[in-house]
C-alpha cells in the first residue's frame, strides 16, 4: 500500500494554478485524490486552502445577452458567481440523477412533492439533480435548481454557497441516500432520519444485530470473499441461495443458485470477489410471498401508508413484480406482525420521514428482506391508492411538523383494490429472455384500481399494454415444481371455455387430473410445434414458467416469440392466477367501468 | 504567454495569449453566434473593436480560403473562453491562432467570457486594451481610458477601398461546392459604396444578376452616376455614422436618381440622409439570432446583426419614411423605406454570413425596384 499524502504533502507539491487547471478540466476531487495518493477530503481541504472553488452560472439560453430570471445553475471553475443566496429559510432536496433501471421516475415524483410541500410552507426549495428528463429539473418546480451530479463534492460545493438549513436525501432513491454520511461529514444538516440510522439499516452486520434484538427473523445469510467461503456458507444455509455482489444496487448481477456447480460458475464468471467487494449470500425463500410496507414516521409516531402484496413470488425483483394493495392472500395474524415489525423498526432506527420494508412470508413465517430508510418506488402508487400524498406528509415531518399536526395518524382503510403492474421493455429489445428474476428489468409501471382484484388486475394489464383474452387457446408449459399449482388455474380456464394445449409432460399431468388438454410439439419434437402455433396466431395466452436448472434450450425461444407476436404471457404461476382472476372478472362484469381517481377518495 | 484585457472602468481579465504578441486598443463588444468566427473576424464593421465570442470553444474548424468577408481580419483583438489549436475541417488551411499572428492581431483565451459579457451588458460597451507586452494593469487601464472610442470618429476611412473595382464572384453553390461567377448577360448595373463592405453582400448582388462596381466611400455621387447604374447600394461599415457626413450628402443626391438599397451602416446613413438621427446602443446587437418583425406582414425573420449604433425611429418623419422592420428584443428600428422614392434599407444583414438566410428576399426586392425604374 502506497503512502497516503497528507494536506501538507499536497500543499508542498501542488500549486494553485495546477489545481485550478485540473478542476477546469473536470477532474473530481476523488479522482485527484486517486492520482495524488491522498483522499477526497484532503483534496477538498487543499482546494479550500488554495481558494479553488467552483462558481455557479445560469442557464439562460441567451449567452448572457439578456438578464435571465430562471434560477437554473451549473458549476464551473471560473471567477464570476451568478448564484446569489437569499436570506430565506431554505431546504435542499437531492434528486436521483440519471434514470436507469432501479432508479426510476418514482423518485422524481417524491422530490417534486417534497418541493411543492415545502414551498407551500414558506421554505425556499433548492433542487439538485442532473437529469433533464425529470419534472424536478423543470425550472419552476423549485425556487432554485442546480443542475449538478449527485456526488458529495458537487453537493457540498452548492451548500458552500447556499448554506441550506437542511438537506433531504430520502426522496431521490439510493443515489442521494448513499451521500448522507459524506454530507454530514461536510457539515450539512441531514433532515429526517440520521445518517447513522441510514448506515445501520444498510450495514448487514449492524442490521443483523438490530433485528436479532428486536426478535425479527431474516433469511440466514453470510458474506464470502472467495469461492471456497461461498460454498461453505451456501452449504451451511442450504440451497437454493440468493447471491449478489455487495456493491451493486437494483439487483444487478443477482442470481438464485440451486447447487454447488452453479455457485462455482457464478463465483468464477460473474464476479471478482475481494475483501473490499464481498459476495452476499442469502437463503432463498422458495414459494414465499413478498410484501412491501411503506410507512411515515415522526419522532413520536409511525403511520403505515400501505401494505402491498407482490403477485409474483419471492425471487422476482420488487420493481418487476405486480403488487396489490391491500394484500389479498395473508392471514390477519401475519398482517399484524408486519405492522408491529414496521413500528418496531421505525422506532429502533429513529426514522423521521419515509421508510420502506420488504418482507417475505413463507408458510406462516415472516422474514424481513430489507429496510430502506427512504422513499421507495412504491410511494407514488401507495399515495394514489390511499389518497394521501405520502411524500408531502413525510417532508413536513422531516422539517418538524408532526403527523398529529398534519392529521395523519392512522393507516387509511380503503374500500377498493389497487394493482401496480410493471411495464417491461422487452419489445424494444428483441431477443432478450423475458423471464423475471432478482435483477430488475422493468422501465415503467401502471396502476389499475377497482372494487375487486380481478378488475383492478385487468385494468393494470390494459395500462401496461397487455390485453387479456376472453376466449381462444391457452398454451401451458410449466416446470415440475409448478405442476401442482397449475391444476386450479387450468381448471378455471377450462371452465371458462378456453381450449388448453400443452407439451407432453404438462399435458400428461393435467390429463391425470381429468383436465382435457391437447398436445403440441416442443420445438425440437417436429412440426407444427408451439413456435408455429404462436406465429400463426393460434395462441391467445401463454403460461410458461422457466424450468430452472433443467432449463430446456427451447424455452427462451418460445418466450421471445410471445413478445415478438404481442402474445399475452406470464412466466410465473402467481401471475397466471392473477390473469385468470382478471379474465373471470371481466366475464362477470360486461364492461370495465371507468372512474376518476378522485371519485375513489371522495366519500 | 500571459495576456491581459483591461477595461476603462478598471476591470481586469487575465488569460493566455493565442494570437500575436502585441497590444491593441478598441471598444470591447461581444458576439453571440455559435459559429462564424472567420466571417466575424473579417467583417470590416468590427474595425477598432475587441470582439468577445460568447460561445465557449472557438477555433475548432480553423480558417479556410473561402469564408473571408474582406481581405483580412478587421478586429483589433479577439477574446475567447477556450481556443482550440487543433482545427478539424477539410477546408481549413491555417489554425485561427496562427492566422491572428500572421496579421498581428492579439488573442486572449482562458478568461471568464461570461463574466465579461455580463459586465458589458450591465455597464455598456467599453473601451479596452488587450496586451501581451504590457502586463502592468494600471498602465493598461490608463491606456484604455485614453483610447478615443468610436463616437464621433469616421472609421470608414480605415476600411474603404482606395480605388473603384469590379466584383465578379457570386455565391457558392452548396450542391456542387462551386462558386458561381458573373454571368455574361447581367440584368442590372449596380454602383456600390464601400463603407466596409462584406464580400457576401457582393456575392448576393452578383447572384441576383448584378454587374457590381465598388466605389470608395468618399466618391462623389456624380462619379457613380457616370457608369449609369440601375441601382445604388450602400454597404455596411464600422463605427459612428454621423461623422461620415460626406456620404450622407452623396446619398441625399443619389436616392432621387436611382433605386437605392442600404445595409447596416448604409441603413444608418440613409436614415441620416432622410432627416433622422442616430444614437449609440448600450452594448449593441451582435449575433446570428436576432428576431426582427416585418411591420406590414407581421412575419418574424431571424437575422444576423452587427451594429452598435441605431437610427432613432422617433426622429424620422413618418409621412416621408415608413418603418418596415422592428427588432423584437428591444423594439429598435431595423428597417425603413421611403414612401415615394425607391429607397429602402435594413439595419441587419440579409447576406447573413454567418447567420440564417431568412432575409435574403431583400436582394430580390432591390432587383424588383431596379426593374420598375428601367
Amino acid at each position: 500500500m502506497t503512502k497516503q499524502h497528507t494536506l501538507n504533502d499536497l500543499k508542498s507539491r501542488i500549486s494553485r494554478a495546477d489545481l485550478l487547471k485540473a478542476k477546469r478540466h473536470g477532474f473530481s476531487d476523488r479522482q485527484l485524490a486517486h492520482l495524488w495518493q491522498s483522499d477526497e477530503w484532503t483534496v477538498r481541504a487543499l482546494r479550500k486552502e488554495l481558494g479553488v472553488a467552483p462558481v455557479f452560472k445560469t442557464v439562460d439560453t441567451c449567452a448572457a445577452e439578456f438578464e435571465a430570471y430562471t434560477p437554473y445553475h451549473y458549476s464551473t471553475y471560473e471567477t464570476d458567481n451568478e448564484a446569489i443566496r437569499s436570506d430565506r429559510q431554505k431546504i435542499m432536496i437531492l434528486g436521483g440523477g440519471p434514470n436507469r433501471i432501479g432508479q426510476g421516475i418514482e423518485f422524481d415524483y417524491c422530490c417534486c412533492h417534497a418541493s411543492y410541500a415545502l414551498k407551500e410552507d414558506g421554505y425556499e426549495t433548492i433542487m439538485v439533480n442532473s437529469n433533464p428528463e425529470t419534472v424536478s429539473t423543470d425550472y419552476d418546480t423549485s425556487d432554485k435548481l442546480y443542475f449538478e451530479p449527485l456526488t458529495a463534492e458537487d453537493v457540498l460545493s452548492i451548500a458552500d454557497i447556499e448554506q441550506p438549513d437542511g438537506v433531504i436525501v430520502q426522496f431521490g432513491g439510493q443515489t442521494p441516500l448513499n451521500l448522507a454520511r459524506d454530507l454530514e461529514r461536510g457539515g450539512l444538516n441531514i433532515a429526517g432520519t440520521s445518517p447513522d440510522a441510514i448506515d445501520l439499516a444498510e450495514d448487514r452486520k449492524r442490521f443483523g444485530a438490530l433485528i436479532k434484538k428486536l426478535g425479527i427473523r431474516q433469511p440466514e445469510n453470510g458474506t464470502a470473499v472467495s469461492t471456497d467461503e461461498a460454498i461453505a456458507i451456501a452449504e451451511q444455509i442450504g440451497y437454493p441461495v440468493l447471491v449478489r455482489p455487495s456493491y451493486v444496487l437494483g439487483g444487478r448481477a443477482m442470481a438464485i443458485v440451486y447447487d454447488r456447480d452453479a455457485l462455482i460458475a457464478y463465483m468464477r464468471n460473474a464476479i471478482e470477489a475481494s475483501p473490499e467487494r464481498p459476495i452476499l449470500i442469502d437463503r432463498f425463500l422458495e414459494d414465499a410471498h413478498e410484501f412491501d410496507v411503506d410507512a411515515v414516521a415522526d419522532p413520536t409516531a409511525v403511520v403505515i401508508g400501505g401494505i402491498m402484496q407482490h403477485i409474483e413470488s419471492a425471487g422476482v425483483h420488487s420493481g418487476d413484480s405486480a403488487c396489490v394493495l391491500p394484500p389479498y392472500q395473508i392471514s390477519d395474524a401475519n398482517l399484524n406482525e408486519l405492522r408491529s415489525h414496521t413500528r418496531a423498526l421505525a422506532r429502533a432506527l429513529n426514522v423521521v420521514g419515509l421508510m420502506n420494508i420488504q418482507f417475505a412470508i413463507q408458510g406462516e413465517d415472516v422474514f424481513i428482506i430489507e429496510v430502506n430508510p427512504r422513499a421507495s418506488r412504491t410511494v407514488p402508487f401507495v399515495s394514489k391508492a390511499i389518497g394521501v400524498p405520502l411524500a408531502k406528509v413525510a417532508v413536513r415531518a422531516m422539517v418538524g411538523r408532526t403527523l398529529v399536526e398534519q392529521d395523519f395518524t392512522r393507516e387509511v382503510p380503503i374500500n377498493h383494490i389497487a394493482v401496480k403492474e410493471a411495464v417491461l421493455p422487452f419489445n424494444k429489445f428483441p431477443g432478450v429472455d423475458t423471464v423475471l428474476g432478482p435483477e430488475m428489468k422493468s422501465t415503467g409501471e401502471v396502476m389499475g384500481i377497482d372494487t375487486d382484484f380481478g378488475l383492478s388486475f385487468q385494468k393494470a394489464q390494459l395500462g401496461a399494454g397487455v390485453r387479456l383474452p376472453q376466449d381462444g387457446t391457452v398454451f401451458l408449459s410449466v416446470n415440475d415444481h409448478d405442476k401442482e399449482g397449475l391444476i386450479p388455474i387450468a381448471q378455471q380456464l377450462s371452465d371458462m371455455n378456453f381450449r388448453l394445449i400443452a407439451t407432453r409432460g404438462t399435458r400428461a399431468f393435467l390429463q391425470n387430473h381429468n383436465i382435457a388438454c391437447n398436445l403440441i410439439f416442443k420445438i425440437q419434437e417436429g412440426r407444427p410445434n408451439i413456435l408455429d402455433a404462436i406465429k400463426n396466431g393460434e395462441i391467445s395466452l401463454m403460461i410458461n414458467t422457466p424450468a430452472g436448472e433443467q432449463s430446456q434450450a427451447a424455452d427462451p425461444e418460445i418466450r421471445k416469440a410471445a413478445v415478438q407476436y404481442g402474445l399475452p404471457y406470464t412466466t410465473t404461476l402467481s401471475g397466471a392466477a392473477a390473469a385468470v382472476a382478471g379474465i373471470q372478472s371481466l366475464k362477470n362484469n360486461s364492461a370495465i367501468r371507468i372512474r376518476s381517481l378522485q371519485d375513489f377518495h371522495t366519500p | 504567454m500571459e495576456a491581459i484585457l483591461a477595461l476603462e472602468d478598471g476591470t481586469i481579465f487575465k488569460g493566455t495569449s493565442f494570437g500575436a504578441d502585441i497590444e491593441c486598443e478598441g471598444e470591447v463588444v461581444f458576439n453571440t453566434s455559435m459559429t462564424g468566427y472567420q466571417e466575424i473576424l473579417t467583417d470590416p464593421s468590427y474595425n477598432s473593436q475587441i470582439v468577445t465570442m460568447t460561445y465557449p470553444l472557438i477555433g475548432n474548424y480553423g480558417i479556410n480560403p473561402s469564408d473571408f468577408e474582406s481581405q483580412k481580419p478587421q478586429v483589433s483583438g479577439f477574446v475567447v473562453k477556450e481556443y482550440c489549436p487543433y482545427p478539424s475541417n477539410w477546408r481549413s488551411t491555417i489554425a485561427l491562432g496562427d492566422f491572428l499572428k500572421e496579421h498581428n492581431i492579439p488573442g486572449i483565451e482562458g478568461i471568464d467570457t461570461r463574466a465579461l459579457v455580463r459586465h458589458i451588458r450591465r455597464q455598456g460597451a467599453m473601451k479596452g486594451v488587450l496586451s501581451t507586452i504590457d502586463l502592468d494593469t494600471d498602465s493598461l487601464v490608463q491606456k484604455a481610458r485614453d483610447f478615443p472610442g468610436l463616437v464621433g470618429r469616421d472609421l470608414v476611412q480605415n476600411v474603404t477601398c482606395s480605388e473603384p473595382y469590379h466584383w465578379v464572384e457570386g455565391l457558392c453553390d452548396l450542391k456542387t461546392g462551386q462558386t458561381r461567377h458573373l454571368r455574361q448577360n447581367t440584368k442590372y448595373r449596380v454602383a456600390a459604396y464601400d463603407f466596409g463592405i462584406k464580400h457576401n453582400i457582393l456575392r448576393y448582388l452578383v447572384d441576383r444578376g448584378c454587374d457590381v462596381t465598388v466605389f470608395p466611400a468618399d466618391t462623389p455621387a456624380e462619379q457613380l452616376l457616370e457608369i449609369d447604374p440601375d441601382g445604388i447600394f450602400l454597404s455596411n461599415g464600422p463605427g459612428d455614422p454621423e461623422p461620415v457626413s460626406y456620404a450622407v450628402e452623396n446619398i441625399r443626391k443619389l436616392i432621387r436618381e436611382r433605386p437605392t438599397f442600404g445595409i447596416c451602416l448604409g441603413h444608418q446613413l440613409l436614415g441620416l440622409a432622410l432627416g433622422g438621427k442616430t444614437y449609440k446602443l448600450k452594448f449593441g446587437h451582435r449575433g446570428a439570432n436576432q428576431p426582427v418583425q416585418h411591420a406590414s406582414t407581421g412575419k418574424v425573420e431571424i437575422t444576423a446583426q452587427n451594429h452598435g449604433f441605431c437610427v432613432d425611429l422617433d426622429t424620422l418623419d413618418q409621412e416621408v419614411v415608413a418603418l418596415t422592420h422592428i427588432n423584437l428584443n428591444d423594439n429598435t428600428l431595423e428597417g425603413l423605406r421611403h414612401r415615394e422614392l425607391p429607397a429602402f434599407s435594413v439595419q441587419y444583414h440579409p447576406e447573413a454570413s454567418a447567420g440564417p438566410h431568412d432575409a435574403d428576399y431583400l436582394f430580390d426586392e432591390f432587383a424588383k425596384l431596379m426593374d420598375k425604374a428601367k
